[in-house]
């Protein structure tokens, strides 16, 4: 495997960041009410995941170890309010969208995680690719958690689509269960907690048959070890 | 050794100051070069909100500039000092567009924005922000029901005193099984902004006219 195959294997399945690194769950719990919300999320937390790796890859070197940290959280949140900003004033129809997520962004750790664990030890262009990667993995269980959320709690998907992109867009809302009164647990916080934990649950559940070809390997997986 | 410490520290410190500068200087750029389409945005965004809730043949002046500035009322429910729109035709007072704040939903404060003509009759209301539970209190919101054009056409010559309550409680106003705190809630604050807006008339639709608007008119 080349190391950018890797790197967008690790992000997306190995290292995700939803549901292996479980970095950056105030984001992840809150805005995944519906598809389009955490798709939305997702997308701009990968542009700012590689702008911040961007940033900080070429200057590792300058930067000296014990105050690493603030000059990253420098870097990111002078980069998440660039963005911020450009959206605002060059795409207004997509900051009403985005526009309560992205200053979000900031607080969400798998920004710094990424730039600390990776952008600080490598060249310019995997790193960029690695944010960008990680965003993409992020954005992915984002997508399958407000999917299962609104299907449950709502019985629609992409609802907010016209919202997004223009009122044309309205009649690819999907209403999956017609005249459904909706599950108000599923849009709630809680509903974002069970989700969650049945992805990571199914992660896992898919990650133990694939490392362990023999049925009898996989009671073994699943025991405590001592 | 309290030299090199110093020296190590003073670098450092050099360094963080370095980074602080040039991203400051970065954020200070953008924010530069953003800021006039911000503001056009944000007034085409403000625009479009009035649009909604009073028609183009309602007024003649530019709303987004003519504002008075109305002190914090418990009627209005308002804390700090708010600036309503004022709607002119022919520089007569034809309708005031003012905020006014619900306090008692179910969960937090509820913005409205209404326009309210100069007989005291409602043109339109929007909710402007709330967080009322989403499928159930959320149909408030245009986005989700038209239920809030309800309010479009009322006022306190052509409805009683009691009429201002959702039919639950022996009013006029429909409501939906499951949440009735909120909308008991938008009703009686747009309730009290009438009562405010009658209160009011004298100032609020007075033919007095705003700088900006006094500017406009020496120009043509």
């Amino acid at each position: 495997m080349s190391q950018y195959s890797e790197i967008a294997h690790n992000a997306v399945w190995k290292q995700n960041p939803g549901v292996v690194q479980l970095l950056g769950l105030c984001p992840t719990l809150a805005v995944t009410t519906s598809v389009v919300n955490g798709v939305s999320l997702g997308l701009a937390t990968a542009l700012v995941m590689a702008a911040a790796n961007g940033a900080v890859s070429p200057v590792r070197k300058f930067v000296p170890d014990e105050i690493r940290v603030p000059v990253f959280i420098l870097v990111i949140a002078a980069l998440v309010t660039m963005i911020d900003l450009t959206i605002h004033g060059f795409a207004e129809p997509l900051h009403k969208v985005l526009g309560i997520f992205i200053p979000l962004i900031v607080v969400n750790c798998i920004v710094l995680a990424r730039v600390e664990s990776f952008a600080a030890k490598n060249e310019p262009a995997p790193a960029i690719w690695d944010g960008f990667m990680m965003g993409i993995g992020l954005t992915i269980v984002l997508a399958l958690l407000g999917g299962m959320r609104e299907l449950v709690g709502k019985g629609t998907l992409f609802s907010g689509l016209d919202l997004a992109f223009g009122p044309e867009f309205k009649a690819y809302i999907l209403t999956v269960i017609p005249d459904y009164h909706g599950f108000l647990l599923a849009i709630l916080p809680p509903g974002a907690f069970l989700g969650l934990a049945s992805l990571i649950a199914l992660r896992n559940w898919a990650e133990i048959r694939k490392t362990t070809p023999n049925n009898a390997a996989t009671t073994n997986a699943l025991k405590p070890s001592h | 050794m309290p030299e090199t410490i110093i020296r190590h520290a003073s670098k450092t410190a050099m360094t963080l100051m370095a980074f602080a500068i040039v991203f400051t200087s970065l954020m200070a750029y953008v924010y530069q070069v953003t800021k006039q389409p911000i503001e056009l945005s944000e007034a085409a965004a403000r625009m479009s909100l009035f649009r909604q809730i009073m028609p183009a043949h309602m007024h003649d002046n530019d709303l987004l500039k003519d504002t008075i500035a109305l002190p914090p009322d418990p009627l209005l429910g308002t804390t700090q000092t708010t600036l309503a729109n004022i709607a002119r035709i022919q520089n007569q007072p034809s309708a005031v567009i003012l905020e006014a704040i619900a306090h008692d939903g179910y969960s937090g404060d509820i913005k409205l924005l209404l326009a309210i003509d100069a007989k005291g009759t409602i043109s339109g209301v929007r909710v402007i922000s709330h967080k009322e539970t989403p499928g159930l209190g959320d149909y408030i919101d245009i986005a989700r029901n038209n239920w809030i054009k309800l309010f479009d056409g009322q006022s306190l010559n052509n409805s009683t005193e009691s009429d201002w309550r959702v039919k639950k409680d022996g009013g006029k106003f429909d409501y939906m099984v499951g949440a009735t705190i909120t909308p008991r809630a938008v009703v009686s604050a747009t309730h009290k902004a009438l009562l405010y807006v009658d209160q009011h008339k004298q100032t609020l639709f007075s033919v007095q006219t705003s700088q900006e608007d006094n500017a406009q008119q020496e120009n043509k």
